[in-house]
């Protein structure tokens, strides 16, 4: 078991429901707790397969057991599936240091389909994240996954650039092992292409 | 949800608070389960309805928490072990029948779930029903962690054997969407008969000397609570400070001394049940310090008890400084967290602490300015989007100001923009059709509106008919919108009695709207409302009836449903051709106004086009569109 270089390691992965974002952070949990981590996994859900913000915490420790949510501003990585959303996150748990990795790809509030609203322009919004952060990865992983035949993939794509950071106790084959505990083995070339699609971004990136 | 009942003992699992209070339950030998779905409790059940058939117990789906409860109490009464889950509203319908069977007392172990829901992240309220465990004296137990979860489940079935009497395990959000690792244990052999003795009854009078018994079952149970010895103390022997602290808290409360490096001053006293109070251990570690501080969440439960303790023991004392909700430094609203803890630790010891630093605070004020909220709505293709778009053309081509009473289910989202804020009122569970009743009675007053009342299938059948047999027996003046869904789709799809299907996937007897209403002699008809000009007529001519409750049936599935059932026949698409944009004097009526997700308004072009991605083609803007540049046409075949 690989010594955690930041302990508690806190990560927060977030979107809009529908996305995958509830899946991808149990796949990420069950691959940590198999690696023998002591890990929690806090998922906010509710109202929010409607169309509203998701956001799960994954939080691993060598030490004691940690509450479902972590403290504010002290994430170590944001990984989101929706550029806004990484914004909004950093909002309540970022910090000078923390690391981003988001989907480039929005997805608009209904306020501003309305026309009500205003979404920030692509570079407004890459340039106000990377001044957040310590390091932003803006990734196409929406593209990759239509690209892989289903855009619903983009949280798999996502998980593979994570788990190709060095920060990480663990790497893609046990985020594979666990995607294959819970999905049947037809689907798992697509996965298997996403998680590696995701770490390739993450290198280019 | 997973079949708890295939889980290895003794192999260290990833599991869900509710998951794990479902094998908790399975552990301690349940035999029946019985819930009404809500958020965040819905996992507990579906989890035992899938793991029923292999662990050998009776799952249900009742119609609402009072029968679940009453479910329960009826194998407890024929010496089973059974439980009943919910929300915390769900306590307060079983209420009437909890302050009951507390005097009459059970036989087989019994244990009453709540799940609160602080901040009301999928709820109307965050009430705190722990009240319940004082109004109706009950022990009361509340885990930390989904490892605790399912140790106390397993206790509280002993623990109710043992006194006689119901117990509460209470849950929170934060724990019952809580993954962590678990070890199962292993399950009990299969229970016994049920066997109810003739000559044994359960009821409540003389009601004093059973008072007085339930008290005594409570204070045995501060004794046997006492001895499993599950309440700890953490910490130095005088602490400066000591926190009691219960629920998440606990952890809340350990991080945060942790990350004050503040163990040599802090003491945390756990406690894992909450009422009675452990006055033993409270009292020995108050006397060890100064300063308390009191760290659970929602109302000032533990709070207010541990203060009573102390003003009956402060001549022997001494004084002691209080902290927490009174003073300020903990919230009586919302969700606690580590850092609110934190700084409330800072606070009362004077440490240095700074959340964030000042300047990127600063920075993340101007830079959140760019993210425009994220408003729930309804789903590309929910029938519920085109029911009130009908209700909001009617009303206004009535031209009365018309009145509609809400209810509990997806469509409570009428109040927001995707239903056109047309909903005027939404309280709980059944109260709209009481309050379209009380309504249709002010005629005589000179109360001109008219009065639509919307409640979804599964809400009808849960708390909904008394409002409306009143409303049939006082010849209450509305009109009543049966939104039918064909499923129970804000918890998760859970089956209900219009659906016929039971927890455990067998059938049943279906139980149908329209049969009600002939049953009760009601004028009724059914829609489909994604006909925007059938249900606009139909419900046009229920309004200007008057007399008496008329009935509309809007009847279309969920769209969430008919997605797995394989979707919409059409593709939709808009011609450029003649859709003239903000030039054809619309305003961009579909996407400003008609507001689903599907639709998008190309700014470049100056035309609405149609995101493929999130449409499901239920061809509902093409009738809306006043221009007709909406297109249906039949779904390519699947490559």
């Amino acid at each position: 078991m690989k010594a955690l270089g930041h302990d508690p390691l806190d990560i927060v992965i977030t979107g809009v429901g529908g996305q995958g974002n509830v899946l991808a952070s149990q796949v990420l949990g069950r691959a940590l707790l198999t690696a023998g981590y002591e890990v929690t996994v806090g998922e906010t859900y509710g109202l929010s397969q409607r169309g509203g913000p998701v956001m799960s915490q994954v939080r691993l420790s060598s030490g004691p057991v940690l509450g479902p949510l972590m403290p504010e501003h002290r994430a170590t990585a944001i990984v989101s599936l929706e550029p806004l959303e990484a914004l909004r996150v950093l909002g309540t748990y970022g910090h000078p240091d923390v690391i981003v990795i988001t989907n480039d790809r929005p997805l608009r509030p209904l306020a501003v389909l309305a026309g009500e609203q205003a979404y920030p322009g692509d570079q407004e919004l890459k340039s106000t994240l990377a001044s957040l952060c310590a390091r932003l990865w803006a990734l196409p992983a929406t593209e990759a996954a239509l690209e892989l035949g289903n855009h619903i993939l983009a949280n798999v794509v996502l998980l593979g650039a994570l788990c190709a950071l060095e920060l990480m106790p663990i790497g893609a084959n046990e985020v594979e092992e666990a995607l294959a505990s819970m999905f049947p083995e037809k689907l798992m070339g697509p996965n298997r292409a996403a998680l590696a699609r995701g770490a390739e971004l993450l290198k280019e990136g | 949800m997973p079949d708890v009942s295939a889980l290895t003992p003794g192999a260290k699992v990833l599991l869900q608070g509710n998951e794990a209070i479902a094998r908790g339950a399975l552990e301690g030998g349940v035999s029946l389960a019985a819930a009404y779905p809500g958020n965040p409790s819905s996992e507990i059940l579906q989890t035992l309805a899938e793991s029923a058939e292999g662990a050998g117990i009776y799952a249900e789906w009742s119609t609402n928490e009072k029968v679940a409860l009453e479910s329960a109490a009826a194998a407890s009464f024929a010496g089973l072990r059974a439980m009943a889950s919910m929300k915390q509203n769900g306590v307060n319908v079983a209420l009437d029948f909890i302050c009951n069977l507390t005097i009459s007392g059970s036989q087989g172990g019994i244990v009453l779930v709540t799940c609160d829901d602080p901040s009301g992240v999928s709820s109307t309220n965050e009430q705190d029903a722990r009240f319940v465990a004082r109004t109706a004296v009950l022990p009361l137990l509340e885990p930390a962690t989904p490892a605790e979860c399912l140790a106390m489940m397993r206790l509280a079935f002993d623990l109710s054997e043992q006194i006689g009497n119901l117990v509460v395990l209470r849950s929170l959000s934060r724990l019952s969407h809580t993954r962590a690792g678990v070890v199962p244990g292993p399950l009990p052999p299969a229970g016994p008969k049920p066997y109810w003795d003739p000559k044994q009854a359960w009821f409540t009078i003389p009601v004093v000397p059973r008072h007085q018994a339930m008290l005594d079952k409570l204070a045995k149970a501060g004794e046997i609570l006492g001895a499993a010895g599950l309440n700890r103390y953490d910490g130095p022997e005088e602490p400066e400070l000591l926190v009691i602290a219960s629920g998440s808290a606990r952890l809340y409360a350990d991080e945060a001394r942790r990350m004050l490096g503040a163990g040599e001053r802090v003491g945390i006293l756990h406690l894992a049940w909450t009422w009675p109070l452990d006055k033993e251990l409270v009292l020995k570690h108050l006397a060890a310090t100064d300063k308390v501080l009191i760290a659970e969440e929602l109302d000032p439960f533990v709070d207010t008890a541990v203060k009573s303790l102390y003003a009956a023991n402060a001549a022997e004392l001494g004084i002691k400084h209080f902290f927490g909700q009174d003073s300020g430094h903990t919230p009586c609203i919302g969700e606690l967290s580590p850092g609110k803890l934190a700084t409330a630790l800072a606070g009362i010891l004077g440490l240095p602490w700074q959340e964030v630093d000042p300047d990127y605070a600063q920075r993340l004020e101007t830079a959140l300015t760019l993210a425009a909220p994220r408003e729930v709505g309804f789903c590309p293709g929910c029938p519920h989007r085109a029911s009130y778009w009908s209700m909001k053309q009617v009303l206004a081509a009535d031209g009365r100001e018309g009145i509609v009473s809400g209810d509990i289910g997806c469509y409570t989202l009428g109040v927001l923009s995707t239903g056109f804020k047309r909903v005027n009122a939404v309280h709980c569970m059944g109260s709209g059709l009481g309050v379209a009743s009380g309504l249709g009675k002010l005629r005589d007053r000179g109360f001109d509106q008219p009065v639509i009342s919307v409640v979804g299938d599964s809400t009808f059948f849960h708390a909904a008919l008394p409002g409306l047999v009143n409303a049939r027996w006082n010849n209450s003046d509305y009109v009543l919108v049966v939104l039918d869904n064909s499923a129970t789709a804000m918890t998760g799809f859970q089956p209900h009695p219009g659906t016929g299907q039971t927890a455990m996937g067998q059938p049943g007897t279906p139980v149908d709207v329209e049969q009600v209403c002939r049953g009760l002699g009601l004028p009724h008809a059914v829609v489909d409302p994604y006909d925007l000009a059938a249900t606009q007529e139909a419900l046009y001519d229920a309004l200007q009836q008057g007399g008496g409750v008329r009935v509309l049936i809007f009847r279309r599935l969920c769209a969430l449903v008919q997605g797995k059932q394989g979707g919409h026949p059409h593709s939709i698409s808009v011609d450029p051709e003649i859709c003239r944009g903000e030039d054809c004097g619309c305003n961009r009526y579909c996407t400003r106004v008609f507001r689903c997700p599907g639709l998008v308004f190309d700014e470049d072009s100056g035309r609405a086009r149609v995101d493929e991605v999130v449409c499901v083609g239920c061809g509902v803007c093409a009738q809306v569109c006043p221009a007709g540049a909406i297109k249906l046409s039949p779904k390519e075949a699947a490559a």
